[in-house]
């Protein structure tokens, strides 16, 4: 049994009939527990006092930004190379929820900037390549739409992402040299010196856990109505026909 | 490729072919600055690379949609797919076509109009360096837009859209080398950094662009 078992639509959906609302659960419950955890169970920062509390959904919705297109990026892929309706299905429900963590993470560091940094925005490189990403978003959201057969916009979106993901790494290195930063560094690498202190550090992987179960429930909850979108369209083209 | 390029070239030159717009267009975004902006010196020269760079990425944007699309209509392009040279080639000598017709005039000319906004002495050639270094990107970048988007009806706007955000590098390091070169700064990182992006365009998009031309076409 291979992972190209679910590339079969009927299969897909049986799988994840049962798996949606286990993941959904699993995702509220960890959200729900790391935040709480994280709000009213952790202390307060000695310098950034309460708005520390933030980190628990900036971070996560941050990383889940740039794993959403990631994403996206493999799926293009297999629709490119095994021409798997599914993965093309996959890769377009991927992206309304990749955008919304884009813009959560812009706000909420918006949010935190007012207080700590005395502005809501500044041309920092982290924030500036973020707003890039969101436009990429914008952007690949907008074709999909603007193409009425779907195997063309599956083809044309795949071929976007591809070219769009080597302009956003480009762009994301271009921004670094061009101004310098205001952002800190990463509040988590496997390089322990630089990471947040322990105390945030258990809540806040609690709570990616939770974005990333959220995630993967939204994406295979959109792709399932996706699928039955191109089911009830075959459906009346049928009608038609007959 | 070679017959495609002069076949561009003589239809942007002649009658309707929109040749001289960007030009003008470029000229216009110049000379409405400073009615924003103010007219003083000390406030316009600083702001003079960007500008220059931002008008003309506009002034390239402008024509791109004609780029595939009047041979999309007249049948030109499904003979140019079926033609002996591969698609990647068409798509090369297209995106050479339109460098040649907006890129080149406008790196050309934007010394002269950088006379208009005060820009330092020895910021001009830099200027025209950096757009000659730059533009072609734009160009290739443009033509992959105009690839992904010759199927639609109203592709215009989209075009805009998806084309811009891919504009980012390019904009950053060539307008960096612009005001390097005004201000006397060392620009050697950045003027490699945006040949190396050209480059990489030159060697990368055509493929892109003719996989995007292939599924319109199917």
């Amino acid at each position: 049994m291979s992972i190209w078992t679910y590339a079969n639509p009927a299969k897909f959906m049986a799988t994840t009939a049962r798996a949606v609302p286990i993941l959904s659960l699993l995702a509220g419950a960890c959200l729900l527990g790391g935040l709480a955890w994280g709000f009213f169970f952790t202390p307060d920062d000695y310098r950034q006092g309460a708005t520390v509390k933030i980190i628990y959904l900036h971070v996560p919705s941050a990383l889940m930004a740039i794993n959403a297109w990631l994403m996206m990026l493999v799926a293009s892929l297999i629709w490119l190379v095994r021409r798997h309706h599914v993965s093309a299905l996959a890769a377009k429900a991927a992206a309304p929820v990749g955008v919304t963590m884009t813009l959560i993470a812009l706000v909420t560091g918006a949010v935190w900037g007012s207080p700590m940094w005395g502005t809501y925005w500044a041309w920092d490189p982290r924030l500036t390549s973020f707003l890039i990403l969101f436009l990429f978003y914008i952007g690949y959201m907008a074709l999909w739409s603007a193409i009425e057969d779907p195997d063309t916009a599956a083809d044309l979106t795949s071929v976007l992402c591809l070219v769009g993901s080597v302009f956003a790494i480009l762009s994301r290195y271009a921004v670094n040299f061009w101004n310098q930063g205001l952002h800190q560094g990463a509040s988590l690498s496997l390089d322990k010196e630089e990471n947040v202190a322990d105390v945030f550090y258990y809540p806040l992987l609690v709570c990616i856990a939770g974005f990333v179960l959220l995630f993967v429930a939204l994406v295979l909850a959109r792709t399932r109505t996706e699928i039955r979108a191109r089911r009830l369209h075959a459906l009346q083209l049928r009608e038609r026909m007959a | 490729m070679i017959r495609i390029l002069a076949r561009d070239l003589r239809l942007a030159v002649r009658a309707g072919g929109g040749f001289g717009l960007s030009l003008a267009f470029f000229l216009i975004v110049v000379v409405l600055v400073p009615f924003a902006i103010g007219p003083e010196t000390a406030r316009l020269s600083p702001i003079a690379p960007g500008v220059l760079w931002i008008g003309a990425l506009l002034a390239c944007l402008l024509s791109l949609d004609r780029v595939f699309a009047l041979d999309r209509e007249d049948g030109a392009l499904d003979l140019l797919a079926t033609a002996p040279v591969p698609l990647e080639g068409v798509a090369l000598a297209k995106a050479a076509a339109h460098w040649l017709t907006t890129g080149l005039p406008l790196s050309l000319a934007a010394p002269f109009l950088a006379v208009l906004l005060g820009l330092p002495w020895p910021g001009h050639p830099w200027l025209c360096v950096s757009l000659l270094v730059g533009t072609p990107a734009l160009s290739l970048i443009g033509t992959f837009g105009a690839g992904l988007t010759v199927g639609l009806k109203r592709g215009g706007l989209l075009l805009s859209l998806l084309v811009l955000p891919l504009y980012v590098p390019t904009l950053i390091f060539g307008a960096d080398v612009a005001r390097r070169g005004a201000e006397g700064l060392d620009l050697g990182a950045p003027l490699s950094l945006l040949g190396a992006v050209t480059a990489g365009c030159v060697a990368l998009l055509p493929f892109a662009t003719a996989a995007a031309l292939r599924v319109n076409l199917r």
